[in-house]
């Protein structure tokens, strides 16, 4: 407990920045819209008009455009960005095993994750429609959207605990109820290749909410007329379902699929946090900062960003096209 | 004036791609049949995916208030057989000072520190220029939106290296807040631009002509008709820009410099949870105290924070 005066300290100290912090940015904004304000006649809205849109585009040019390119362009330089390297940083992602891994393991998270939350979400959104106590039974399912990877790393880092048979009782719950019914503890984020699969199911966990919220929102956006008509007209509940609810969602399922599907594809925390990529784990987010920052390997990071990008990209090109169908449509 | 808002809230209440209104099918619930389609089959069903998903955080719960010996040695279900109940985990990781301990006060100061700045600068940069996109004419308006939301493409990764090279080398603010704040406010841009945009149009615009008649300038327009009519989306958006960069552990690695002077509650856990071995018995506080802002968020402002989700889910 000693020490809590350096604490008090710091506190003001921190907080005392953060205040100057904000007041020099509303110093900032302040005056420039203020001189926008007060500009000549002439051109006042030009001035204007600069004032309200160039400190974003000014931002965004510095702080994303210019190291998007410069990042493609390291993507093909050595690890001190002096020397050209043509396509060799490339050659040497699909020639080392671990790199190679690291591709599948992503491929494989980008193809379970968006499905599982997805089918689980819709199932879930389905049953509780209309039930009792429907908002508290979102909330429950919706929770693990709130917190950060890094926590839920550490609670499914408590529940796939190992302890050793017959040396200690097991902490963790999973293999606690394997011990119950008498099997084996499992070494469940250490065994090669089933631990990607464990640290799946933390992702899953965390987007079947977000599938769940959207799909049900949509669920309930279905005219009740139609779903009437169809049970009028004798369909059982899993007919009116496949033929009248999931086409009317359609557009909903495709948002949600593959907007999880891009969060996964950049997924780092939770790797990162339970198992640092280690045992096979590790994916192309994960490899890439461990290239980049703890190994100084810029040019490798920079191509392994570079492959990222590329994968995300015919997702959001997809995704701004069924939008944009939408948008006409409505 | 409560129309306007009303008509553009309730698209914040609507999901990207969904092409029906809900708020149709609420006004014809009053026809709804009574019957269920649920079957007892899939209400057990969803029980058992209620209670699945909810143990984990629970159990995690659970095992902050119990001794260290306690955590160490069995599992948190065996509260139930022997009951006990202690803080002193909490005080532990909060108070404790000292290179080995976990001195959450400081991150959880940070982590402030951090978060608000980061969540408020660029959804006030992003209302500027939404307003500027959605409501001054000017050539290449239509050009530059559609690049700024081709933007939210381009994954965080793209941007770390370079954006830490001018940090530390052209303007020297590696390891520090400001940096921490820049890095949030640029990557938080593209989207909050894009989802104010969609608000802000939506304003009519007799509201705004009217104004310029009566001979008020951007500036005052943006200041008494824009802003309180932007309020509930500001809000949102604000909710959900604050908690993903409480949230975030990315952008905290590279920017933050990782020491307890600038790092937020993330970094350290993740440092914590590296030494799973030798941080057991305080894993589960530290948890729970990195989840407490964003839960009480979740659970005091659903309404926003749904809302911030169903519009921002593709931010990263």
């Amino acid at each position: 407990m000693r020490g809590l005066a350096p604490f008090w300290s710091d506190l003001f100290e921190k907080f005392g920045l953060m205040l100057l912090g904000l007041v020099a940015f509303a110093a900032i904004v302040g005056i420039i819209l203020f001189v926008a304000d007060k500009a000549p006649k002439k051109g006042r809205d030009v001035w204007q008009l600069l004032a309200f849109i160039a400190p974003a585009l000014l931002l965004l040019a510095v702080g994303l455009i210019y190291p998007a390119v410069r990042t493609a362009i390291l993507a093909f330089f050595d690890r001190t960005g002096d020397e050209f390297v043509g396509l060799d940083n490339f050659a040497w992602m699909f020639t080392q095993p671990d790199i190679l891994r690291t591709l599948i393991n992503t491929l494989i998270w980008v193809a379970l994750v968006p499905t599982l939350s997805t089918i689980i979400g819709l199932a879930y959104a389905v049953f509780i429609d209309k039930s009792k106590g429907e908002k508290v039974l979102k909330s429950l399912v919706f929770m693990p959207m709130a917190i950060s990877f890094v926590g839920a790393g550490i609670i499914w880092r408590f529940m796939y605990e190992f302890r050793e048979l017959g040396f200690a009782e097991q902490i963790g719950l999973l293999n606690q109820i394997i011990v119950w019914f008498g099997g084996e503890p499992q070494q469940f984020l250490v065994d090669s290749p089933w631990n990607t699969f464990f640290l799946i199911v933390v992702m899953v966990w965390i987007q079947t909410g977000f599938a769940m919220v959207l799909l049900s929102a949509a669920i309930k956006g279905v005219p009740v007329e139609i779903i009437e008509a169809a049970r009028l007209d004798g369909a059982n509940a899993w007919q009116q379902f496949r033929n009248v609810t999931l086409p009317g969602i359609r557009g909903t399922l495709v948002v949600v699929v593959t907007t999880i599907s891009i969060a996964t594809l950049k997924v780092f925390d939770i790797v990162r946090s339970m198992t640092g990529g280690n045992f096979d784990t590790s994916v192309v987010a994960n490899e890439m900062y461990t290239q980049a920052f703890n190994r100084n390997e810029f040019g490798y990071g920079s191509a392994l960003a570079l492959v990222l990008f590329l994968m995300v990209l015919p997702i959001v090109v997809y995704n701004v096209r069924v939008m944009r169908k939408q948008k006409e449509i409505r | 004036m409560t129309d306007v808002t009303d008509k553009a809230e309730a698209k914040l209440d609507r999901p990207l791609g969904q092409r029906n209104d809900p708020r149709a099918a609420k006004l014809s619930k009053a026809s709804k049949a009574k019957q269920k389609l649920t079957s007892p089959g899939a209400t057990i069903a969803a029980i058992i995916i209620a209670v699945v998903w909810t143990i984990p955080t629970f159990g995690l719960l659970v095992s902050s208030v119990r001794t260290p010996e306690e955590i160490r040695t069995n599992g948190w279900w065996n509260i139930f057989v022997s009951p006990s109940f202690t803080l002193e985990n909490y005080a532990e990781v909060l108070t404790t000072q000292g290179a080995s301990s976990a001195n959450l006060g400081s991150y959880f100061v940070n982590s402030l520190v951090i978060a608000i700045p980061s969540a408020l600068f660029p959804i006030i940069l992003a209302t500027m220029a939404a307003y500027a996109f959605a409501w001054i004419k000017f050539k290449g308006s239509g050009a530059i939106f559609v690049l700024i939301f081709a933007l939210q493409i381009v994954p965080l990764q793209m941007a770390l290296i370079p954006l830490l090279q001018i940090f530390s080398g052209v303007l020297g603010i590696s390891g520090t807040f400001p940096a921490v704040w820049i890095a949030h406010t640029i990557f938080g841009l593209p989207l909050t631009i894009f989802l104010m945009h969609n608000f802000i149009s939506e304003i009519p615009g007799e509201v705004i002509e009217a104004a310029r008649v009566d001979g008020a300038n951007h500036t005052q327009i943006f200041f008494r008709i824009i802003i309180p009519l932007s309020l509930p989306a500001l809000a949102s958006i604000g909710i959900f820009q604050f908690l993903w960069v409480w949230n975030d552990l990315l952008v905290a690695l590279v920017f933050s410099g990782g020491t307890a002077d600038v790092a937020p509650l993330t970094q350290r856990l993740a440092e914590l949870v590296g030494n799973f071995g030798r941080n057991q018995e305080r894993l589960p506080a530290a948890a729970f105290i990195s989840l407490i802002i964003p839960l009480i968020v979740f659970f005091s402002l659903q309404r926003y924070f749904v809302r911030g989700l169903l519009a921002g889910s593709t931010k990263g």
